[in-house]
């Protein structure tokens, strides 16, 4: 069957279930009642403290089939998610489901545990690295369930993505199990991304190298609902967790999309007091800010709150007083993690409080406006993340089609030519985040605004912004470059993509070895 | 007479940067096959930007090659660049006009019959040069402007670069009054802190100031400063429209002389601007009614 | 007809560039080219025919050419062929362009 944006889909999908195809982004509604895991006791002096994660198997007991989650704020820094497999694996424990947040290069080791059948399925928001390789080439028999972070915090709360072991990587923790992420020496920041692990999973374990003194403070993840403790030497690699300063891009392509992109804004008439605002850590996403910032101090303008994955860019404009609060899921480098531990208007929040579209309100619906990238862009808007230009997943949403479904100005910042490839296609591989939550499109060579907003493509006309029609752009860059050859990818579907609201937007089809 | 605020250097053996050179919207791009270039790799260069000038639509900038001197790589750069149809070529280190004159016989030897004629640019970058800046800027009707290359001045001079910039202002004058007097645009030395927005800033303020039309650039990030600074003013404008007026009202009262606040307008005063109007126009700062 | 003298080398791994190595080959052996592309699926087909082209408008009938490409233009491609012919003694200077 085609979805509601034409993508070809089958109506069941072995390994995941009956589909229910994406009707819209705001058309699927909740039916269901919130999650309730299982009512927990403890007695007076009951101590949580476990000796090792072996011990943890036997006394919860993790069994075969089970789901196991973690979170990806440790990134390419992460110790725990090989060590809770390692120990899994020598336990002879099968058919495990991975629901990890975002899977780096350093969970290669997972693609052994796949292949001697202790994993059998993946969760996740993103992906990159030889796991993602190996799934692409169809190592696993069920698809990859690919979720946005708002959709997996609506998948956990909604009993759609049921927990039963959630392991939490903690740089600090206390031994009766309060924890945070400022402290210790694997501190990350926020720990956003587990809030919703915690709350619904029907076991958590604290797993941390730092443990304080109780009461911990401050506190992310209360002691009421984590289980365990188990102390380990080490989490992860501090120097893989963040990096030390998020610089902004030098290269000069980058920076004039950038640039461009500020005045989109500006023309858009939004740069002004309560102005909020959204960006991402790379390239000409975080150059954006830079050129958004100077427009807020030439104006005098004092911003409301900026969102999403936070940088020591954005801690700076905190503290000159150009926002007035920071709302971070993720950290992303020292500055920030410093930053959300002793500023208070420096706000840690939960990947649903961030981005999830079944609850009373999600944050992203207050964002004025956020910047994204594109791998590919369709002439419809539909923007690809997952799949690169070889077909192979190289990413995922993460919180791309949530903050694109919130903001009231979507824009997509992207290289018109990445080298020689053209980043506009009729069809994109791989839809991740669909066409009607995308404003503007803007490149180095000109800015497409979507035809559902011709109030915006006045604006920026009346600016003297280089305004053109998606389609001419994409006749610009085949002129450069030549018209690509599509790519021919095998029918077996190795992740199914789901759009933040459980249904599904596109799946992801197997490429040859 | 061409805009010329900004003169953006691509160097010549990037593919990336000379596919991209047409997107920062610099008046012209010097596509560079002398500094930016090893001399092991001239022969790759000359390839690439010849290819370049005939596939990559640099859209609204004019397309200039800065050759290698006659004397290391020029003669060859000359015969595969010209037929490739550059707007002008930007040609280092001139000294006399006989330098001019050599360069011009050779680009009329490699043009091809009916293609478009090949100007020059004559980069003074010596004590001899700037001392020779008039009869340089008069040895051809190929020469377009003029252009100050401030380091390697300085270094012969055996001065030390400033910021200030005091140990050039000789040779800023000189080619400015050159220039003027032959009838060709002057261009400025680049300000060679990429970094320093502030010191740009100032650099390109007091080369206005002074006379320059232009200034040369070595990052894309540079151009949007230079281009604020050689814009004309409101206040400029507002002045050359107050100029042209007093000047109809002369004519249409028969006056043989007309005034603005008491001071004789004379041909000078209307040529300066005739050319902030002109290029107000250009820039599209004021509306063709207007004018 | 051009005739590659000796190996030789020209471009770049850069990105947007192509890094071209000549080789000659024996006579009758014809054309070998080995190519790596960053958008092989895309333009794999196309940069192969441009190389041979090139290979082609020079005369030449043997030659092993390696390409390690980096999302190349067209025309970067063509004047990286070309400068490592240059350099392989199978083109005379005044005939590059």
């Amino acid at each position: 069957m085609k979805n509601i944006i034409n993508r070809e889909i089958p109506e069941f999908v072995e390994g995941y279930g009956k589909v229910i195809p994406f009707a819209g982004a705001f058309t699927t509604l909740p039916d269901m009642q919130r999650q309730a895991p299982k009512v927990k006791t403890i007695k007076p002096h009951q101590s949580k403290l476990v000796a090792s994660l072996e011990r943890v198997f036997k006394d919860i007991p993790v069994q075969n089939g089970m789901t196991l989650s973690f979170h990806h704020h440790f990134r390419n820094g992460d110790g725990v998610v090989n060590m809770v497999l390692e120990t899994a694996a020598k336990l002879g424990i099968k058919d495990l489901k991975i629901a990890l947040s975002s899977i780096f290069p350093v969970h290669a080791p997972l693609v052994e545990h796949i292949k001697n059948g202790v994993v059998t399925a993946l969760d996740t928001n993103y992906m990159s690295g030889p796991v993602a390789q190996a799934v692409s080439l169809g190592i696993l028999a069920k698809p990859v369930v690919l979720r946005t972070h708002g959709g997996r915090a609506r998948a956990i709360e909604c009993g759609q993505l049921k927990i039963d072991v959630a392991f939490i990587a903690a740089p600090a923790a206390d031994e009766y199990g309060n924890i945070n992420g400022v402290q210790g020496t694997a501190a990350c920041g926020s720990l956003g991304y587990a809030f919703p692990d915690a709350q619904y999973a029907e076991h958590v374990v604290a797993i941390t190298d730092c443990i304080f003194e109780y009461p911990l403070a401050p506190v992310s993840i209360p002691q009421t609902r984590v289980d365990y403790v188990v102390k380990v030497d080490s989490v992860g690699d501090p120097k893989g967790i963040v990096s030390g300063t998020t610089r902004i891009t030098k290269d000069p392509v980058g920076l004039k999309i950038a640039d461009t992109a500020a005045r989109v804004i500006q023309a858009a008439g939004l740069i002004k007091d309560g102005f909020s605002f959204q960006t991402g850590a790379g390239g000409a996403s975080l150059a954006t800010a830079h050129f958004v910032r100077q427009m807020m101090e030439q104006q005098d303008v004092t911003g409301s709150f900026a969102l999403g994955g936070i940088t020591g860019y954005m801690v700076e404009m905190l503290e000159k007083g150009l926002f007035k609060k920071l709302m971070d899921v993720q950290g992303f480098d020292l500055e920030a993690v410093q930053s959300i531990g002793l500023n208070p208007n420096h706000l840690e929040i939960g990947a649903d409080y961030y981005a999830s579209p079944f609850n009373s309100g999600c944050t992203v619906n207050m964002l004025d406006t956020v910047i994204l990238g594109a791998t590919e862009i369709d002439t419809n808007f539909n923007v690809n993340v997952v799949t690169g230009s070889d077909g192979v997943i190289m990413g995922g949403s993460g919180g791309h089609a949530d903050a694109a479904a919130g903001a009231q100005v979507t824009i997509v910042v992207a290289n018109l030519l990445r080298g020689r490839l053209p980043i506009i296609v009729d069809q994109v591989l791989t839809v991740t985040t669909p066409g009607e939550t995308i404003d503007v499109l803007v490149t180095e060579r000109g800015v497409a605004v979507n035809p559902r907003r011709d109030d915006l493509k006045a604006q920026l006309k009346a600016a003297g912004l280089p305004v053109k029609e998606i389609s001419d752009l994409k006749a610009l860059a085949e002129q450069i470059s030549g018209a690509p050859e599509a790519l021919t990818t095998g029918n077996n579907i190795v992740a199914v993509v789901e759009y933040r609201d459980g249904t599904i937007i596109d799946v992801v089809r197997q490429v040859e070895a | 007479m061409e805009l010329r605020r900004t003169m953006l250097f691509i160097p010549g053996n990037n593919p990336g940067m000379l596919q991209n050179g047409g997107v920062f919207g610099a008046d012209s791009v010097i596509l560079d096959v002398e500094d930016a270039v090893a001399p092991g790799e001239k022969d790759a260069a000359r390839l690439l930007v010849s290819y370049a000038l005939r596939n990559v639509d640099y859209g609204c900038s004019e397309t200039v090659v800065r050759i290698n001197t006659l004397d290391t790589f020029g003669k060859e750069d000359i015969r595969a660049i010209v037929p490739c149809q550059p707007d002008l070529l930007l040609v280092p280190k001139v000294e006399t006009a006989a330098d001019i004159k050599e360069v011009v016989s050779l680009v009329a030897t490699a043009e091809k019959p009916g293609q478009k004629k090949v100007n020059l640019i004559a980069l003074l970058e010596t004590p001899r040069g700037i001392a020779e800046a008039f009869s340089i800027a008069q040895a051809d009707e190929r020469v377009v402007a003029l252009a100050l290359g401030a380091e390697d001045y300085t270094a012969a001079l055996g001065a030390n670069r400033t910021k200030q910039g005091t140990e050039i202002f000789t040779a800023r004058t000189m080619i400015i009054n050159a220039a003027a007097a032959a009838g060709v645009q002057s261009i400025d030395t680049p300000y060679t802190d990429a970094n320093d927005e502030q010191g740009l800033l100032e650099d390109s303020q007091t080369a206005k100031h002074l006379g320059f039309k232009g200034k040369l650039a070595i990052n894309p990030r540079q151009i949007d400063v230079i281009h604020e600074v050689f814009n004309p003013t409101m206040h400029e404008i507002e002045w050359a429209e107050r100029v042209i007026e007093a000047i109809r009202i002369a004519e249409s009262e028969g006056a043989g002389v007309a005034s603005l606040n008491g001071k004789m307008v004379d041909a000078p005063v209307v040529n300066r601007a005739e050319r902030i109007l002109y290029l107000a126009k250009l820039l599209g700062l004021v509306k063709e009614a207007e004018v | 007809m051009g005739t590659i003298l000796t190996t030789a080398q020209a471009g770049t791994l850069e990105s947007s560039d192509i890094m071209i190595t000549v080789a000659p080959a024996a006579e009758g052996s014809g054309i070998v080219i080995e190519l790596e592309s960053i958008v092989m699926a895309q333009y794999g087909k196309a940069i192969r025919q441009t190389l041979a082209e090139v290979l082609m408008e020079q005369g030449i009938k043997n030659a092993y050419l390696k390409a390690v490409d980096r999302g190349a233009l067209d025309c970067t491609i063509r004047a990286r062929a070309l400068a490592a012919l240059g350099r392989a003694g199978a083109v005379s200077k005044g005939e590059m362009l």
